[in-house]
């Protein structure tokens, strides 16, 4: 069975994430793989466990995000894919499901596509089902457990009403939430492995296809407006007396 | 007069959404600015009743496809109706709720329509006759104004982010009936099991929300029962101190939520995790317990009305963004705050 999983490199979610001079800023923070992914590598590992073939890892972006695909690559994944091109730098979600198609239809003979839920960056949360439109495949998204069969799936996926199961065929593209299970360190091995690999650099060229043109714009990014909080720290003897002012405080500002 | 705006109704099981009238409301107002009709369209099964509401929440038209195939939301059968429908009414601006279904679709549609999508946008403004939507990044730690240069512009509008409208009984029309796009045969997936949640309020919608974070398992006065291990003992812990917090929230009828740092230890299922890597949320009142307030969790509630902290440590974070805190122990400030609000809400 042969597993692509689409990551993507962010700033890590304790950074403190800023805009200056009309670019994102995040101090010290170091990027990471989008945590969310990280439950989509090990989703893929575990299902390669029990039914073989090759997991590749395939992110977009520039030189550095290589380290993220490293991270994949020491989780257990056999192969690293970056797509990059200056083309891409401004692409937009469709803009780069469609790039993330053509990449899978490259590869070929691919048999599931995992996703993490969404980005913590752009928080679009749109990619995976885009991929699987542009594919026609079907998306099974927000699953929380994933099993597979030679030609089958079955995914539990959390909604707002509950727990639903599904069913489909393979192929088929697969988000994942994080009740899939804990994702696995890299090993020490993995990690010596991922170090010496030499990662493919691939282009819209080497794709074949031409520049997807993106049709959502950025012309501002803001910091949140500071909120003015009238800070009170309720006073009180006994837990009782603070209990009954808070209260009475908390009604007081007709929120309930 | 033209369908300038299509808003998709989100149902699940014949009951819609509340979040899609505010949707639908956010659709009327930009018609309205347009000088143009807001329709709506619904698919599912037996949801005639449901279709019919929409014209009481602002729609000129509703357009409804009722079939078996649509019981079950699959997303493909759901994104042909839609897809179809629009390419039919040429609408300048397709809106649906941020509901899973509706993120989902709004994705899949902007591949057919080769258009491009603005999921879980906050604020809305007009400027010549495009939409320019802010949308919060990185969990809202920025605010980022986006447009899309094509038609249709896809968005999907956050819940309690814009007001409901107040439905109007005298508006009432008569929905379109349509059929579905895709057969039963031709559609990939099914759906073969289905467990509702429980009880509870839904996080996403909860007007007000009662957080346990790592304090939640700190109360030196509790003995667990004997043959725990030390982990066991530390969950049976926070599962005592959750319960305090379940009680709160039930008298305020308000949802769990939980820090990352909670959910980590196990103490809780990840979908109460509110924050960065959990769900974002914005209700009118977040109690924070035992919650120091990291910054992946402030990211997910500090657009939160009013935000109450109960904690121990003094610097912890959280108090920042409160607009009440108590520095104290949450198991002997909770028991208290939960019979008081009993007492002033039965009056």
């Amino acid at each position: 069975m042969n597993i692509v999983v689409c990551i993507k490199q962010v700033p890590d979610s304790a950074a403190k994430v800023a805009v200056q001079d009309g670019q994102v800023t995040w101090g010290e923070a170091p990027l990471v793989m989008n945590p969310w992914d990280e439950y989509a590598v090990e989703t893929a590992l575990t299902v390669q466990e029990d039914h073989g073939g090759d997991v590749t890892v395939v992110s977009i972006g520039k030189e550095g995000v290589e380290e993220a695909l490293k991270i994949g690559l020491a989780m257990g994944s056999n192969n690293a894919i970056l797509i990059s091109d200056p083309a891409l730098e401004a692409a937009d979600s469709q803009a780069v499901a469609r790039v993330l198609a053509a990449v899978i239809q490259k590869i070929g003979d691919v048999d599931i596509v995992f996703f993490g839920k969404q980005a913590i960056d752009g928080d679009m949360g749109v990619t995976a089902a885009q991929t699987a439109r542009v594919l026609g495949w079907p998306i099974l998204s927000l699953a929380s457990s994933v099993e597979t069969s030679s030609d089958g799936i079955r995914v539990e996926r959390t909604v707002e009403e509950g727990r639903q199961v599904v069913e489909g065929k393979l192929p088929a593209v697969v988000s994942v939430v994080k009740d899939i299970g804990e994702p696995r360190y890299p090993s020490f091995m993995g990690i010596r492995k991922a170090n010496r690999a030499t990662i493919p650099v691939w282009t819209l060229g080497d794709l074949g296809i031409e520049e997807p043109i993106s049709k959502v714009h950025w012309p501002e990014l803001q910091n949140p407006p500071v909120q003015e909080i009238a800070n009170e720290i309720i006073p009180g003897d006994s837990p009782e007396e603070i209990a009954n002012t808070l209260a009475d405080k908390i009604l007081g500002e007709k929120v309930l | 007069m033209n369908n300038k705006v299509l808003v998709y109704i989100d149902q699940f099981h014949g009951e819609v959404l509340p979040i899609s009238w505010e949707t639908l409301g956010v659709g009327r107002k930009l018609a309205d600015e347009l000088g143009g009709d807001v329709a709506a369209v619904i698919a599912g099964q037996d949801i005639k009743g449901a279709a019919e509401q929409a014209f009481k929440y602002g729609a000129s038209q509703v357009y409804y496809a009722d079939d078996p195939s649509l019981a079950e939301y699959r997303p493909e059968p759901f994104t042909s109706l839609i897809s179809k429908i629009t390419q039919d009414q040429s609408p300048e601006i397709l809106l649906f709720p941020t509901t899973t279904r509706g993120r989902e679709l709004a994705g899949m549609c902007a591949i057919d329509l080769e258009s491009g999508v603005l999921p879980d946008v906050t604020a809305i403004e007009l400027q010549d006759g495009r939409v320019l939507a802010t949308r919060p990044v990185y969990a809202g730690k920025l605010l980022a104004k986006a447009f899309c240069d094509s038609a249709p512009q896809i968005i999907t509008t956050r819940g309690r982010a814009f007001d409901k409208p107040e439905p109007d009984p005298s508006l009432t029309g008569e929905p379109i009936l349509v059929d579905a796009v895709i057969a039963e045969a031709d559609t990939q997936t099914k759906v073969v099991e289905y467990a509702e949640t429980v009880g509870g309020v839904s996080l996403t919608d909860a007007a007000v929300i009662v957080s346990g974070g790592r304090g939640v398992s700190n109360n030196p006065n509790l003995t667990p029962p004997e043959g725990m291990d030390e982990k066991q003992a530390e969950i049976w812990r926070a599962q005592q101190g959750f319960k305090m917090v379940a009680e709160l929230a039930s008298v305020l009828n308000a949802a769990i939520g939980a820090s990352r740092a909670a959910v980590d230890a196990g103490y809780i299922p990840y979908d109460q995790q509110v924050g960065q890597t959990g769900k974002v949320v914005s209700p009118d009142l977040y109690i924070a317990c035992g919650i120091s307030g990291a910054i992946q969790h402030l990211a997910g509630m500090r657009t939160s009305k009013i935000i109450v902290a109960i904690n121990r440590d003094s610097d912890a974070p959280i108090f920042k963004l409160a607009r009440f805190g108590v520095v104290g122990d949450l198991y002997q400030i909770l028991p208290p705050l939960t019979e008081a609000f009993r007492e002033r809400l039965s009056k």
